[in-house]
Order: C-alpha cells, then structure tokens, then sequence
C-alpha cells in the first residue's frame, strides 16, 4: 500500500517510558465515513454550521444518560499513575496519548459549557471552548486510543478512558466526523450479517471447502454445519474465522471439537458475525441492532446452547452485555429475555466461551487430545484486552486468565508466561483494537504494539518461544500484519484452538 | 474521491485507490494499480487476479484466503497452494493487494 513512510520503533530489553515528543501523531488521522455509510447509520456525513451546538448538546444527552460519564469527568486528580501505562504513548511519545491528556481533550470542553466555574472563569480552571482545532484532536486522538482499558487498572479512582473514547467518538458521529472502518463495517453487519460482507451462498461454499479440507488431512468427515434447525449449540465467531490465516485454523478446530464430542451444532448465515463494533461508539441502539440478529438466530433455529467462537470484543458484548441487549444470559426478569431463557438449557452457562467448552470437554474425559503433536512449539499467551478486563469464563474468579492457560498446556507440553506486568489484567493491547484494525491507522497500530512486541521479544530469547496464542480476531490480524515489521515471523501468531486442532484425537 | 486517469479514461478510486465502480475495470487498470503497489505483474499474478474477479463475479466478495490459496494450487501446482506462495506474489497480504489489482472492493472486518 502507499502507505506514509515511518520509523519502526527499536525493541529494547525492557518496556521504557519514552522522552515526551509533543505532537508527533497529531497527523494520524482515520479516513472519515463518507455519505452513504453515515446516512444508513443516520448521522450527517460533513460538519454543519450548527456542528458546535450539536456537539455540546449531544455531550448533555451522553452527561443524561451516564453518570459514569460524568463522574470520569469530575474526579480526576491529575496524579499522573495512568501516564506511562498506554501502549500508545509508549510506543509514540506523544503526551496526547497519555490517557489523562486523552480524557483532558473532553474534560477541559466538559468544564467550560457544563460547570459553572467553567462558564465565569474558564482560565482558572482549565475550561476551553470547543473549536474546530479541539474537534480535530477529538479525531485523531480519540482514534489512537484502542479502548483497551489497562490504564483503568492503575487509575486509583477507577477512570475508564474508554468510555470517554467512546463518547467522544459517538458525538463525533453526530456531528458529520464517522470513521470509515468502523462504521462501513457497521453497516455490513446489519445488512448482510457479518463484518466482512460475506453473504450466505459466499459463506456456504467456504465451509464445504473447509470440510473438503479437513477429511483430506485428516480422513474424518468432519462437518461445518450451517443453519440447521434443531441443532444443540448455536456457534457465534467472528466472520474472521471464515475468511483470513491464522483465524480458519482455529474454526476448523472448533469443529473437530464438536465433532469429537458428538454435539449437534451450527452456525448461522443470518448471524455470522461475533464482533460487534457498537461497542466503539457509545451508541446503545446499534450495538444493540448488531446483537440482536444473534437473538433472532438462536430462535429461529431453536439452539438450546450459545457458544462464542474466539473473539475479544465479542466475548466482553456478550458475557457483560448479551442479557440486556437481546436476552441472552443471566439476570434478565423481563418478558423479553424469559422468552429466550425458557428455550435455552440452564444447566449451561448462557453464553459460554469455546475455551471452557473444550476445556471442560478434556477435564471430563469426553474428548482426547495429544499433547506431544504441538512438540515443535513452545507457546505463550497474549490475553487480549476485552477478555482480560471485561468479562470473565469458568466459575472462579480470574477463569478468563486461567482456563485458556489451562487448555493450552493440555494441548501443548511447553509453555512460559511472558513478564507479569504485561499480562493478565496488566495486558498490553495488540495495539489494532477499538476499531483501529485498519491501514490508514497502521503507524498507530505498529507504534502501540512496541510493548507486546518487547515482552514477546524476552520470552523469545529466554524460552525459545516461537507461537504466541489468543483468543481474539483482531489480534490476529493485527500481530501477523506487525509483529513481522519487528522482525517475527508471521507464522508465530495463531489461535488458541489452532493448537486443540492439532493435538485433538479424532473418531 | 478523487478520480484518475489511466490510460486516456477516467476512473473514480478511493481514499486508499480502490476502484470505485468496478464495472469500469480493465487490464490497464490492472497494470495501473500493480505499480502503485510496486508489484510486477507476472502471468502467476494474472492467474490470481482473474479468479479472484470470477469469484467474485459468482459471489459478491472476495474469495477467503483457503478457496484462494486451494484454486491457486489446482491451477498452478500443490507446491503454490499455500498462503506462503500468495504473499511471496502480493508482499502487503493476498486478500488486500490481490483485491485492489483486480477491481475488488477491499476486504473489511477483523482481517
């Protein structure tokens, strides 16, 4: 691509906190939606005249309708413990990638229009008018910030800067500025039912060849079942799986699963897609419209079980959100989701992550697997960040941690942790998260990846690491699309299950 | 979006030089946007780039990275079936690059 020339930055032996560099990513800049995409999402696809109005309305509407909003806003001491904790900013130097200065962009026009210190003495109190330079930055900043949360994990008040990205996205939206990536993608979902725009014939024919694929290599008739009615278990992953290296590794590896342990499964043309990029953007009508063709899915075929294929955002939709937006989960006493809850078996967890179906399937003896076929690898794994920090698997605390861990060293004889401060809840993003998995933003992207890339780098030269495991889509793509500009081969990053299909015994 | 003109016809392309109408493509086009991805056109590159314009012609998108890298290898030898084979013609990633050569819309999503 012709893309902009920009330096790699050097691995060094440990993750250094860099020189502030003022302004060095203030060019980064997301190719904005144009007018068809920002109709059918019903935003206005150019700034106004009225767009300052709009603006500071739509932040009074976001203020209405999440306290947190406001209380992020108003709590922040300036302690300065987020600073050094964003990928971004240790991977460009740029202050603005600090994660106070990210909330600073909002919070300085939050004082001036929606305090009253802020409308007498704007000066005193750090309070600014919103032009259209703040809009500018709004623009680039809040699209170099991949709403990985790991700042909110030192923050010792708790501040989310995600949430403020995404406010600070949605009222972007709403005033002519969409993100061509996110929101193209967005319509894709609604119209046809996936990310990628693969339509059900396209999806079908992949599969069959997938199944073609799978008897050959194997000589098991393992099946890719696609909207059978009836089926036990509805699998939900994002359009990814289908489509790219190293994701279809790891769908093929679902199936053997299934296949190996005699469920009744299938996937779903008109629900083909676990992702859901209504998270990005704090617009609860659509992400709720994306999640609901899952709901309509699982009705239609009468699934008793959903499982969700390996996806971060997806995962932390549906294990936080899932029972309020359509109805699937716990908690719900509405007449909605008892609908719902009354057709799914309750002695699953509703939704349940393919981690723990395979994992449980091996504890209980119900599938088999032979570790010594991964001998040739030495893994690690990168939690990814919607996982780590939004959501949760097994029954134990810390389970979204332990039970992918756990199922890799059931499938694979030699595995070593990368450094403590870059996992678990202290993960590092893979730098492609958020809606920043796209090549116009592709300095960000291999700028943030500089502190996975150097925890990867050690174990590497300490362990002779050579497969990197995850368990979500972007960071696939993100990692086999960087990690080679760090000189790793791109053959290094894959799935989790990548490593079941190898190790499982099939018939 | 800005237009182009290639070989004495003027064609729409987006921000990232993407064809715009794909009915306007051609083999000039082709060539054109092989330079601009600094890819010298083989006839091993052809072979990609006319069955991803089949596929997609039966399809509505592009084909997934296993159909394209199993049609290579029954055209062009089992040898050249793999995805190794693919990046080695198109540096930038087969489903991007191979796309943007012959017309195709690009490939979104978590890809």
């Amino acid at each position: 691509m012709a893309a902009a020339e920009f330096d790699i930055p050097e691995i060094k032996e440990n993750i250094e906190v860099p020189k502030l560099r003022e302004g060095v990513m203030a060019h980064a800049r997301t190719f904005p939606a144009a007018q068809p995409i920002q109709d059918y999402l019903g935003y206005p696809h150019e700034l106004g005249d009225d767009w300052k109005e709009r603006a500071i309305d739509k932040m009074g509407d976001m203020l209405g309708k999440y306290r947190s909003l406001k209380v992020f806003l108003d709590i922040c001491v300036h302690c300065g413990a987020c600073t050094d904790k964003c990928h971004y900013y240790l991977g460009t130097s740029d202050p603005k990638n600090m994660p106070v200065a990210r909330q600073d962009l909002m919070r300085q026009v939050y004082r001036r229009y929606f305090t009253t210190a802020g409308k007498l003495f704007p000066k005193l109190v750090g309070a600014r008018d919103l032009t259209k330079e703040v809009l500018d930055d709004w623009y680039s900043y809040y699209y170099q910030c991949s709403e990985c949360r790991r700042c909110s994990v030192f923050c010792p008040y708790g501040i989310d800067t995600a949430e403020i990205t995404m406010v600070g996205r949605e009222i972007l939206n709403h005033v002519g500025m969409g993100q061509k990536y996110s929101n193209e993608i967005l319509t894709k979902v609604m119209k046809i039912g996936n990310n990628l725009g693969l339509p059900g014939p396209a999806l079908q024919d992949t599969l069959e060849g997938l199944e073609e694929d799978i008897e050959a290599d194997t000589g098991v008739p393992v099946k890719m079942p696609l909207d059978v009615k009836g089926a036990e278990v509805l699998l939900i992953t994002p359009s990814a799986d289908f489509f790219s290296e190293p994701h279809v590794e790891s769908l093929i590896g679902y199936a053997k699963v299934f296949h190996a342990a005699g469920i009744n499964w299938t996937m779903s043309s008109y629900a083909s897609e676990a992702a859901n990029f209504g998270l990005f953007d704090a617009n609860y009508e659509v992400m709720r419209k994306a999640a609901m063709r899952i709901r309509d899915a699982a009705l239609e075929l009468g699934v008793k079980r959903i499982v969700v294929g390996e996806c971060g955002h997806a995962w932390r939709v549906a294990y936080s959100f899932w029972n309020t937006l359509n109805g699937i989960g716990y908690g719900g006493n509405d007449p909605f989701s008892i609908e719902l809850q009354k057709q799914l078996d309750p002695t699953y967890p509703q939704p349940q992550h393919i981690c723990e179906v395979t994992h449980d399937l091996i504890k209980s003896g119900k599938i088999k697997v032979d570790p010594s076929a991964n001998d040739d690898l030495v893994v690690t794994f990168h939690d990814s960040c919607n996982v780590a920090r939004g959501s949760r698997m097994g029954t134990e605390p810390g389970g979204q941690f332990t039970v992918p861990r756990e199922l890799i060293k059931a499938v694979a004889n030699n595995f070593h942790n990368m450094a403590d401060e870059t996992i678990y809840e202290s993960t590092f993003c893979c730098g492609g998260g958020g809606g920043l998995l796209t090549d116009d933003l592709m300095e960000v992207r291999v700028k943030g990846a500089l502190p996975r890339a150097t925890a990867l780098n050690n174990v590497v030269k300490e362990h002779q690491v050579n497969f990197m495991a995850m368990i979500c889509a972007i960071c696939k793509a993100q990692f086999t699309k960087v990690l080679p500009k760090y000189g790793f081969d791109m053959s290094m990053v894959g799935g989790v299950h990548q490593l079941v299909s190898k190790a499982i015994k099939l018939d | 979006m800005p237009m182009v003109n290639i070989a004495g016809k003027e064609v729409e392309v987006d921000e990232e030089g993407y064809l715009v109408d794909l009915s306007q493509w051609n083999e000039d086009i082709a060539k054109y946007m092989a330079v601009e991805e600094k890819v010298d056109l083989t006839d091993s590159h052809w072979e990609v780039v006319n069955f991803l314009r089949e596929y997609y012609a039966e399809y509505q998108i592009a084909p997934a990275v296993r159909v394209l890298t199993k049609a290579i290898g029954k055209k062009l030898g089992p040898e050249k079936g793999n995805n190794k084979y693919l990046y080695e013609l198109f540096p930038y990633g087969p489903a991007k690059q191979a796309c943007k050569i012959a017309g195709l819309p690009k490939p979104t999503g978590c890809i």
